[in-house]
């Protein structure tokens, strides 16, 4: 299981990582949220990893799990969510306001160049 | 137990909602009920800052709960100082916004007692998961002030800066993560007592854990090489907000200050002065950078945005000595580049203002209106931001260079402080005659006609004024600063309060 766990953090952050820098806001939005899942995952981890333990004091209980990163976790999943929202509203208003969805910079004239061989689609980005 | 701690969070935090639902059609109502908050948070802070004069740490058990297993809330000499300035730099920035910024978009007041809200709770708390709550809520509110009044270029500013803050976040998470995951605690003081307990194979994943912590703080503190969302951010920002974010660089430097002191101090054992040798490396390379940039600026709020980075270069050098003598030199350029930084925001849109077309760019153009009153006030800010004497900056500047003597760089130091001084008295003195001087010849002039706003050189004024005190009163100011820098290395102290064991006796720190 702990390969599992590290292996999935690791790739959601190389994969978040690699998406961030992309030059377009929907890829950077996606990067942000896998970087934000990959931290709730590692959070998570920060409390060990156990299975079938209760977070809460039980009679039963053979033994617990660390109930405070699953708290941390809560809060942090609140508010990457509420964050994704608002880079969303502020990349589409960004768009929608200087024509061009690029985080920096402006679009290659060359890929411009190479779309007019695309029917309707400079139209659509007009 | 005072419950006074506590209401600098509650009463912005209580003010934003009322103004959001019941002032939010009404401008006047808005107004004088935010200036009301931001007058009593003066007041307050003043009377806290009375409080912790007195040399006690004294703490805030939230619920009840004692710490470590709740949160606490602490108010030192070093919190309420900042507190204050926090207050102050509101009051004088709303006034400004007054004269017409508040009604370019919705919500300003609100977004901005949110944003004091997040200040002061990360100014206030001692637990490092609470610190990343408040973070948040100051980005948030940030965000929103940020692209307050829209336009193509404030709008993208606004998505970079948000997305470079959101990596910050994430990283902020990632640490905790670490940090918690070998101390199993997330209080501060906690943390300082169990780091030196640290197992030695779990040493590598704390200093990873702390390291990128002050990473994340140096995103906040715009050091080199995360400083490069700062210049495109201020210069974009409405002006009341740029002037704003001058404390929310500082919040950086506040967190620095206070974890690398406490947690990995000099009682850390083999984690002692983790973040010492990488500290004054990066904050003497971002004092040459900001300015230069400075010199190279081609627009007033660049100019003055190069002028922030390179002040939290100058600040941050003197936190990286990591000695009581050259912390407390280090807060007393905090409050100085603050209020220096602040006011040059404010002078740069109102020259902005003024020039129809030209806007705040370092060109040639026509006589202007007030210009003789504004030159006059960059003239001030100027010198008070480059620290030639009289002006606060040069004390400050002092203070860390005498405070840099016993250090074993103190020749990089020395030559990098003034002769980056240097520069930028040549990049401020480049604008200033461009803008004031050489316009003076030219033929033809902007519309005369205009508001005359009053208020906005009243809050220009006062953060003048502000600097002036803080140089005629250097004395109780620095004898003040001294007793907080000494507050802040007694580690003993802090954690006794708030973990409520009994002080060790006085002179048995090492």
């Amino acid at each position: 299981m702990e390969f599992l766990l590290a292996s999935t953090v690791g790739l959601m952050t190389a994969a978040g990582v690699y998406l961030i820098l992309r030059a377009r806001t929907f890829p950077v939005v996606l990067g942000l949220s896998l970087l934000s899942y990959a931290t709730n995952v590692f959070l998570f981890a920060s409390g060990r990893l156990a299975i079938d333990m209760p977070p809460v004091i039980s009679a039963t209980a053979q033994g617990y799990t660390d109930p405070l990163p699953q708290a941390l976790v809560l809060t942090a999943i609140v508010i990457s969510f509420g964050m994704t929202a608002v880079i969303v509203v502020m990349a589409l208003r960004s768009y929608l306001e200087s024509g061009s969805d690029h985080v920096d910079g402006v679009p290659d004239r060359v890929a411009h160049e190479n779309l007019e061989s695309v029917p309707g689609i400079l139209e659509d980005s007009r | 137990m005072s419950h006074w701690i506590i209401v600098p969070i509650l009463l912005p935090a209580l003010m934003a909602p009322i103004l959001l639902m019941s002032a939010r059609h009404d401008i006047v109502l808005a107004r004088v009920f935010s200036v009301a908050s931001c007058v009593a948070l003066l007041a307050l802070a003043i009377s806290l800052l009375q409080t912790a004069a007195g040399g006690d740490v004294l703490t805030y058990e939230l619920g009840n709960w004692p710490a470590p297993f709740g949160i606490v809330l602490v108010l030192d000499r070093l919190s309420a100082l900042m507190l204050v300035l926090t207050a102050g730099l509101a009051l004088a920035v709303l006034l400004y916004a007054l004269d017409g910024a508040d009604r370019q978009g919705r919500h300003f007041h609100a977004l901005y007692q949110f944003q004091l809200m997040g200040i002061n709770g990360a100014f206030l708390t001692g637990d490092f998961f609470n610190l990343f709550v408040f973070f948040e809520v100051l980005l948030i509110a940030s965000y929103g002030l940020m692209v307050h009044g829209g336009g193509p270029a404030r709008v993208k500013a606004g998505v970079q800066y948000v997305i470079v803050n959101l990596v910050g976040s994430t990283l902020f998470l990632m640490a905790v993560a670490m940090i918690y995951s070998v101390t199993g605690t997330l209080n501060m003081a906690d943390l300082a007592l169990r780091v030196p307990e640290v197992a030695a194979h779990d040493q590598a994943l704390l200093h990873t854990g702390a390291l990128l912590l002050l990473l994340v703080f140096a995103v906040k503190a715009a050091l080199v090489p995360v400083h490069f969302w700062l210049p495109g951010t201020y210069a974009n920002a409405p002006a009341p907000v740029a002037a704003l974010f001058a404390i929310m660089t500082k919040v950086g430097a506040y967190c620095i200050v206070r974890l690398y002191i406490l947690a990995f101090g000099a009682g850390a054992g083999e984690s002692a002065w983790l973040a010492a040798p990488w500290l004054l490396p990066v904050a003497l390379v971002t004092l040459v950078l900001g300015m230069v940039g400075v010199l190279a600026a081609r627009r007033l709020g660049q100019l003055a945005s190069f002028a922030v980075i390179g002040s939290m270069g100058t600040l941050l050098t003197a936190v990286a000595l990591f000695t009581p003598q050259s912390l407390a030199a280090a807060l007393y350029y905090l409050l100085h580049s603050t209020l220096a930084g602040a006011v040059l925001f404010l002078i740069a849109d109102l020259v902005a203002r003024r020039r129809p077309g030209q806007a705040d760019g370092l060109s040639v153009a026509p006589r202007f209106r007030q210009a003789s009153l504004l030159g006059g006030a960059f003239f001030l800010a100027a010198i008070a931001a480059t620290g030639m004497p009289p002006l606060s900056g040069f004390i400050g500047k002092l203070l860390i260079l005498e405070a840099a003597r016993p250090h074993a760089a103190v020749l990089w130091i020395w030559a990098l402080i003034l002769s980056t001084s240097l520069i930028a008295i040549v990049g401020f003195g480049r604008a200033g005659s461009t803008l004031f001087w050489k316009s003076a010849g030219e033929s033809g002039h902007f519309p005369l006609e205009g508001a005359r706003d009053s208020l906005a050189h009243v809050a220009v004024g006062l953060l003048l004024t502000g600097s002036v005190a803080l140089t005629v009163f250097a004395g109780p100011v620095s004898r003040y600063l001294d007793a907080t820098a000494s507050q802040v290395f007694r580690t003993d102290h802090y954690i006794a309060a708030v973990l409520r064991t009994h002080s060790p006796p006085a002179g048995e720190i090492e």
